[in-house]
């Protein structure tokens, strides 16, 4: 998905399976695109989710995240790396 | 080579040195103290490194994280500070880590004096912190000795993955004696399951945590087994008069000094005594004690304590034949005479 | 990690293979948990520095002691409190590498006050990051030195109460307070702001290890939202609300513009010239070996002991016998009495020259003793075997020895030592004395020995001088009769 310059637009991805449903994402993302979802993921916790749309790339979510691996955050005009 | 008068605190430190120990952590306490002032000598001019902690827990997590680096390293201390040191050993012993502790044992309970006594055997021989572990003990009864057991007790410490002791009293630690020092080790084997700050590292830990019972238990198993080994091939033992004995004394570090003077005394009497001597307090020398007590009439444990190596004497002798007990405490010394006198007593009884 | 994503550090393993639970690819950590924060933001410093390799992590006791889990660096796991002397300990063995000691309250500010305060007072050139959550989080929510007034825990269910418990410990001013740290800064896992700030000080403080500049420490507000009991934002708005008030942030201490780096030399093991650095004595004076006297008349065992005030030289006296004797072919010992009894009161030291193997080093009953005060002749003067020899100071011993099974030599050493100038060698007369009576050592072995215990060259020919003294004493004496 390219924004008006042509670029890869920011995202956000949630791993849902090492999510512990916190919420120190969802509570500072400025953009209010996180959300907690109904569903109970393997662990018992209700994992954040992207609402799709409007993640400006500002990081904050990740830099709130305890865990290592639960979310990545994609700036804007990220490279998709090829993953096999 | 020629011989150098040393004290035995000293001695400890070159042989150190000449073992290939170059870290050296401690704190002073006497009669251990002039191991510490050595080691600040020394450990510099040999491109080593003396700390002076801030307390006897520091020097030994200091070793502790030292030896995680794979080097040769080392602390010293007497009875008060040993007790202190006693969790850090635990953990070092939990972590299978290599490395030497020196006690220059003192009078005790609590602050006690300074004077000699044997009163730490329990708490270095059976392992005087938490857990199902053991060191490896020696007791050096010379000056010589104190370097030679020092040198040889890094060995151990490699060969084991785990601590070894230098169990000496305050007399073997002040006492200044003609020291051959050997040639120096030259090279150190690498240790690969130590930390080198390098990338390898990443697949390394040094840890005594296990939370898993099971796993546990397999690491207790494990360290039983390599203690096991160690009972085998490390019993070290001197033995005087035992030949023909019918009272064998049973004594170590300053002690089997005094001893060897009074089996001569008795001998001259007449008297078929003659001397064991545990060198390696743990292993000790049960099996040999268990042999010698087929042929003596007695033996007669003697020592600086209320009664710790006696204990293990008489585990070996097992009820074999009656074990006597002599001691001195508070930092009293018998002299030869005085073991001469109760041991007629014993063999009139 | 790339500018256009945020993800997984390199540094955290891929799969966490130690973790003793079910999932390896989660933290131990509860939701919420500042620990984890913290990790992220170390880990991603160390990737971005590229110092993974010489990175060694300090896993402490308390809800991090499986830090090691996560970090793809050398880990060690210590005993509760010990992290700062243990990385003193390795940081020592590699000065290069990059050593980060990572604590929380109850190891750093309780049980290990005293490690981590004395590793500041060094400026260890290591990395402390103190995670300050005002609780013991691993043991179930306890009272840690950082609780709140009023913060009620396990064991303070009433609230901590400044009457019992003190006041909370502020580590930040505290160590600030001490002149080795360069840099410490306390900060607060909060809102992005705050966190951006904990990220900036990560770094900065690695940076300073890394530059060779010493000692750091950051402390970090950190939310426990299990042992608050709260939830995960709560504890984040706890932290700005109540932490922040008693806990300031800000940089307490900040030297790192103006310190010089050290040289962080890298250990290297060399065993060459051992003996020459170790003052053993290189070569055998084979020489003196056979200048001893046959003629002794003291036996072939000899045991002595020396006794007088601490001052008089005592132990100097009996040491210098043991070397002559050692230089003589003897086997010899030397123990002293040892400890406070040497400051201000008596001192004594046994000696053994023996032809045979030395047994006891204690003398219970002496050959020979030689005596520089009363109280030492009155104390040992019993126990000299018959026939036996005492040498007595005149000086300072007016009365004669009772026995009359001994022979007994006086003389008056201090006053010889004070005619040559100096009354602290009367040791050296009394030692001149001995030999000459009882040609137990040449004095040629004598003289040669006295460079190996007289460490102060220019006290040597007095000493030498007061020896010769001391013979001619006895000498006369003999002739006399
Ligand atoms: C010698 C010793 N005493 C007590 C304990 C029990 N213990 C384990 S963790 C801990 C408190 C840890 O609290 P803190 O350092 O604040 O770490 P947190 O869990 O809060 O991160 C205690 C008391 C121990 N392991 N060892
Ligand atoms: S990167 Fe920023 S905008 Fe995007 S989800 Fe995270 S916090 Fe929200
Ligand atoms: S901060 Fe991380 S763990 Fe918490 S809800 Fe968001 S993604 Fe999940
Ligand atoms: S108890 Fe507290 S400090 Fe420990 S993991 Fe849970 S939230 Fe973190
Ligand atoms: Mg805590």
């Amino acid at each position: 998905m390219a924004d008006d310059n042509g670029l890869i637009k920011a995202k956000v991805v949630v791993n849902e399976d090492e999510c512990k449903g916190c919420e120190l994402c969802i509570s500072a993302c400025p953009e209010k695109v996180l959300f907690l979802q109904k569903h109970f993921n393997r662990l018992g916790y209700h994992p954040a989710g992207y609402t799709g749309d409007g993640c400006t790339g500002c990081g904050y979510c990740f830099y709130q995240c305890p865990e290592p691996g639960a979310i990545t955050v994609f700036k804007k005009g990220y490279i998709e790396m090829e993953v096999c | 080579m020629p011989r150098q008068l040393i004290k035995g605190n000293e001695a400890v430190v070159k042989g150190a040195i000449l073992a290939g120990c170059r870290f050296f952590f401690g704190y002073p306490i006497t009669p251990a103290s002039e191991i510490a002032e050595a080691a600040a000598y020394y450990m510099p001019l040999a491109g080593g490194t003396f700390l002076q902690a801030e307390s006897e827990i520091a020097s030994i997590n200091m070793v502790y994280g030292a030896a995680s680096g794979g080097v040769r390293a080392m602390t010293a201390s007497s009875s008060p500070g040993i007790s202190l040191k006693q969790e850090g050993i635990s953990y070092c012993a939990g972590s299978e880590l290599p490395l030497v502790v020196i006690d220059i044992m003192r009078g005790g309970p609590g602050l006690g004096n300074i004077a000699p006594e044997q009163s730490d055997y329990n708490q270095m021989v059976k392992g005087g912190g938490h857990g199902n572990y053991k060191l490896l003990v020696l007791a050096p009864n010379s000056a010589q000795e104190m370097c030679d057991l020092t040198m040889l007790a890094f060995e151990l410490a490699d060969m084991y993955q785990n601590p070894a002791v230098v169990l000496a009293d305050g007399f073997v630690g002040q006492m200044m004696e003609p020291v051959k020092f050997p040639q120096p080790v030259k090279k150190l084997e690498d240790k690969p399951w130590a930390i080198h700050a390098d990338k390898d590292d990443e697949f390394r830990l040094i840890s005594s945590i296990q939370l898993e019972p099971e796993i546990l238990e397999q690491h207790n198993r494990h360290l039983q087994a390599k203690y096991a080994r160690a009972e085998q091939q490390e019993v070290r033992f001197e033995e005087y008069q035992a030949e023909d004995a019918e009272l064998i004394l049973v004594g170590y570090g300053v002690v089997s000094r005094i001893l060897y003077s009074a089996v001569d005394n008795l001998r001259a009497e007449g008297l078929q005594v003659g001397l064991h001597r545990p060198i390696s307090l743990w292993p000790f020398p049960k099996r040999r004690i268990a042999q010698l007590a087929e042929t003596v009439d007695a033996f007669l444990a003697v020592e600086l304590s209320n009664g710790q190596m006696v204990d293990d004497v008489r585990l070996a002798v097992n009820g074999a034949r009656p074990v006597h007990f002599y001691n001195r405490m508070g930092g009293m010394v018998p002299s030869p005479e005085e073991i001469s006198d109760h041991v007629k007593k014993i063999l009139k009884a | 990690m790339s500018d256009k994503k945020l993800g997984k550090a390199g540094c955290f393993y891929d799969i966490y293979e130690r973790s003793a639970t079910a999932n390896k690819d989660v933290t131990h950590y509860c939701p919420g948990c500042g620990h984890g924060v913290l990790h992220k933001l170390i880990a991603e410093a160390i990737d971005d520095f590229g110092i993974r390799e010489k990175t060694i992590l300090i896993s402490p006791v308390g809800c991090s002691v499986f830090a090691y889990y996560y970090f793809r660096v050398g880990n060690i796991q210590c005993a509760h409190g010990r992290a700062p002397a243990v990385a003193t300990g390795i940081k020592r063995v590699y000065p290069q590498s990059i050593v980060i000691s990572y604590q929380g309250d109850g190891d750093l500010a309780a049980i290990g006050g005293n490690n981590i305060l004395q590793a500041a007072n060094r400026g260890e050139n290591i990395t402390v990051f103190f995670v300050n959550n005002a609780i013991y989080g691993m043991t179930g929510g306890q009272m840690a030195p950082t609780t709140l007034i009023g913060q009620k825990t396990t064991t303070t269910p009433r609230g901590r109460s400044q009457i019992n418990e003190g006041y909370p410990m502020k580590i930040a001013e505290l160590f600030s307070a001490l002149e080795a740290p360069v840099y410490i800064e306390r900060v607060a896992l909060t809102d992005p702001k705050n966190t951006n700030k904990v990220r900036r000080a990560v770094r900065k403080a690695l940076k300073t290890q890394m530059e060779n500049k010493g000692f750091s420490l950051v402390e970090v507000l950190s939310a426990c939202p299990s042992g608050w009991k709260m939830s995960s934002v709560q504890a984040k708005e706890w932290i700005d609300e109540a932490m922040v008030k008693h806990f300031p942030l800000g940089v307490f201490k900040d030297r790192t513009e103006e310190v010089q780096p050290s040289e962080a030399k890298r250990h290297v093991f060399n065993a060459d010239d051992l003996h020459k650095k170790l003052d053993i004595p290189q070569n055998i004076q084979a020489s003196r070996e056979i200048r001893r006297t046959a003629s002794s008349n003291i036996g072939q065992n000899a045991r002595i002991i020396i006794a007088g005030f601490g001052g008089q030289g005592i132990l100097l006296l009996g040491v210098g016998l043991a070397q002559a004797g050692m230089q003589a072919g003897y086997q010899v010992s030397w123990i002293p009495s040892y400890g406070p009894e040497m400051r201000g009161g008596t001192a004594n030291c046994h000696v053994n020259l023996s032809d045979k193997r030395i047994g006891s080093p204690i003398v219970s009953k002496p050959d020979v003793l030689i005596v520089m005060n009363l109280p030492s002749l009155d104390k040992f003067e019993d126990c000299v075997q018959a026939g036996g020899l005492i040498v007595y100071d005149t000086s300072l011993i007016k009365k004669s020895p009772r026995r009359m099974d001994v022979s007994a030599l006086g003389i008056p050493a201090t006053e010889i030592a004070d005619e040559l100038g100096n009354a602290r060698v009367a040791n050296m007369v009394m030692l001149g004395a001995l030999i000459a009576e009882t040609s137990i050592i040449d004095k040629e072995v004598v003289f040669d020995a006295l460079p190996d215990f007289i460490k102060r060259k220019n006290l040597i020919s007095l000493n030498k001088q007061a020896i010769e003294k001391g013979i001619e004493f006895a000498d006369s004496l003999v002739s006399v009769a």
